[in-house]
């Protein structure tokens, strides 16, 4: 464990299994999983496809929900086997987690600047103050030059760094990241990294991200394996 | 930032689109209803043009428009006699069918006698009718105009005045012409028939008949009263003009009433099947886009917003769109299409009511939907 990074843990899971369909289709998608992200901590999902992966990235967010186990966010317990803790589980989304897609999943009538900013007026921001911030994190990312673009006319690196954008709008401690760098060149990749590793430094935030890209491997912490749904630590 | 707005100003051409359809259907349910009142409108310009209080027909009849009715000329100086009542005129009822130039014209004969209830109550240009015979006031959706001359019957008739909107309840234009000509119009036989008459010895007919006498009564008299004395003969019978009315909404369009009334029903209930499809649509479009906004968080709120406020901006806009275009075209009818406010309100009520329960279906599918939906490729 790294033990630089003290006190309690963002993202706290413990012995969560969950399985999809019953019977014959029955799917195990996670088998008994345990794990702590400490703030600060940039962490690297890896695994083969269909090893749970995103089903993992799932249920640290509340999307999905887990068949056993025990998931606390941010020093709250959310889920206790069996149940979610919390009915407003959008609202617990909306402050405290960031999500990268594996698909980007840009609203389509809204342009760069709006899908950023929707984000920030969702949590309360006047529509002036969520523009401003929205088109500051757009150029951060270098898509600034493309903040009045249509989704569907931006490309698929651009689509993903607006998206990367609206993750971190409103300053959430934990980041969900699905392959954020899937669609990137190597040296946009690296900056999207950096980006994610200074937010967690300086919003002492959690990153939890899945990658394939091997490019990439020496910005993570620590580097978990998934393989058909059981997690294993392979650097600690 | 109005997420509705910007989805409807993304697909705006779609929206559109689907918005001229609605208003298509909805002007198609406004016009049903517009018809509905113009033919009732219309039913009740003729017992309303003589500005009468009483009026008196054959016994055992509900004449002179919902059945046919005939009476001895004489009822008229009876009538006028009775206590209270102020002034008194015969007048018959006939359609008759001539020959305009080429045209062929079906009319709505009102004889009356100059000077005596029964006549227009509003000349619109050109004059009442001056001489006592082959003069005649016709209504201007005759398409005749000021000096036309019509053959009616034996006779020539020169037109010296027009009316507005005097249509019978079949949706003939009206024309008036003095009693004595309509007498002759309608009860004197054609020379074959007259010369079999006199040759079986009862004469030529008497062709002082007419079809009713309309009154009107002295302030402070109760026209139910004056149609209880005129019940007294026993050849008579006698109806308020509120009867009268009655009688022809009730007799005369009830079956075409409930006809429009029924397929304006279906209209309605077609309609809304229609908004709740295309609302359920529209949602069924978006569930991808609403599991998104789930994900990062929007509260239902939001969610029940946008399709709410979608579902009213095309039900209003339909609705607008509908109205316009109706009221654009209402006169290219064959018959009068009464457009009343009251009614339009009813409507856009109507309309604004099955969006909103409409978009329930639509909303609870949204509600329903997993986030993890939005997740997939
Ligand atoms: N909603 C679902 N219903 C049924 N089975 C599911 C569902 N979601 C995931 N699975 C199954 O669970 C397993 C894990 O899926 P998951 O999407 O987590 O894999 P992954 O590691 O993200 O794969 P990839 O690298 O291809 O994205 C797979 O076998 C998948 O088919
Ligand atoms: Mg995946």
């Amino acid at each position: 464990m790294d033990q630089s990074v003290g006190g309690k843990p963002l993202v706290h899971v413990r012995n969560v299994s969950k399985h999809f369909g019953d019977g014959e289709t029955r799917v195990d998608a996670l088998r008994d999983v345990s794990l702590e992200v400490h703030p600060g901590e940039v962490v690297a999902l890896l695994g083969p496809s269909g090893s749970g992966k995103t089903t993992f990235l799932n249920v640290i967010g509340c999307i999905v929900e887990p068949s056993t186990g025990w998931v606390s966010l941010d020093g709250e317990i959310v889920y206790d086997d069996g149940h979610w803790l919390r009915s407003d589980l959008r609202k617990l989304r909306l402050e405290k987690v960031g999500f990268i897609f594996q698909f980007h999943n840009l609203l389509p009538f809204l342009n760069s600047t709006d899908n950023v900013a929707v984000v920030l007026s969702l949590a309360g921001y006047d529509t002036a103050e969520s523009k401003r911030r929205a088109i500051e994190l757009l150029d951060y990312l270098e898509v600034g030059h493309r903040k009045d673009a249509m989704p569907a006319n931006l490309s698929g690196g651009e689509a993903q760094r607006v998206a990367i954008a609206r993750a971190l709008a409103n300053r959430p401690r934990i980041i969900l990241a699905d392959e954020p760098t899937a669609a990137l060149d190597s040296q946009r990749a690296g900056i999207v990294m950096d980006l994610l590793r200074k937010v967690a430094v300086e919003q002492e935030a959690a990153i939890l991200a899945v990658t394939h890209d091997e490019k990439i491997f020496d910005r993570f912490d620590r580097i978990f394996h998934l393989r058909d749904g059981r997690l294993d630590d392979q650097n600690t | 930032m109005n997420l509705a707005y910007r989805d409807i100003r993304h697909n705006l051409g779609r929206f559109l689109l689907t918005c001229f359809g609605l208003s298509l259907l909805l002007g198609v349910v406004l016009s049903m209803i517009g018809i509905y009142r113009g033919l009732v409108e219309d039913a009740l310009t003729l017992v309303r043009t003589p500005v009468v209080d009483v009026w008196v027909v054959e016994s055992g009849t509900r004449g002179p428009f919902a059945e046919s009715s005939r009476i001895p000329g004489d009822t008229r100086e009876a009538i006028a006699r009775l206590q209270g009542v102020s002034a008194a005129g015969s007048v018959t009822y006939q359609s008759v069918e001539t020959l305009y130039g080429a045209k062929k014209l079906r009319l709505y004969v009102a004889g009356y006698e100059p000077g005596r209830p029964g006549g227009p109550d509003r000349i619109s240009t050109g004059r009442p009718i001056g001489r006592s015979h082959y003069e005649m006031v016709a209504d201007k959706r005759t398409g005749l105009s000021l000096g036309s001359r019509v053959e009616l019957g034996r006779d020539t008739f020169i037109v010296v005045g027009m009316t507005d909107d005097q249509v019978s309840s079949g949706g003939d234009p009206v024309i008036y012409i003095t009693l004595k000509d309509s007498q002759q119009l309608q009860f004197e036989l054609a020379p074959p028939a007259a010369r079999r008459e006199i040759a079986r010895g009862t004469g030529p007919g008497d062709t002082d008949t007419i079809n009713a006498v309309v009154a009107r009564v002295s302030p402070n008299v109760s026209p139910e009263s004056v149609a209880e004395a005129a019940r007294r003969w026993k050849h008579l019978a006698a109806m308020s003009q509120a009867e009268q009315e009655l009688i022809l909404t009730r007799s005369v369009v009830e079956r075409a009433r409930k006809q429009i009334g029924l397929f304006t029903a279906l209209l309605l209930i077609v309609s809304a099947v229609i908004i709740a499809l295309i609302l359920y649509t529209m949602t069924m479009d978006k569930l991808r886009e609403i599991a998104t906004l789930k994900l990062i968080g929007a509260p239902d709120r939001t969610i029940v917003g946008l399709i709410l406020q979608q579902a009213l901006a095309m039900g209003t806009i339909g609705f607008g769109f509908g109205a316009l275009l109706i009221t654009t075209i209402k006169d290219y009818f064959p018959r009068r299409v009464v457009l009343q406010p009251e009614d339009g309100l009813a409507l856009a009520a109507a309309v604004i009511l099955v969006c909103v329960l409409s978009s329930a279906l639509g909303v609870r599918l949204a509600l329903k939907v997993d986030p993890a939906t939005a997740l997939g490729s």
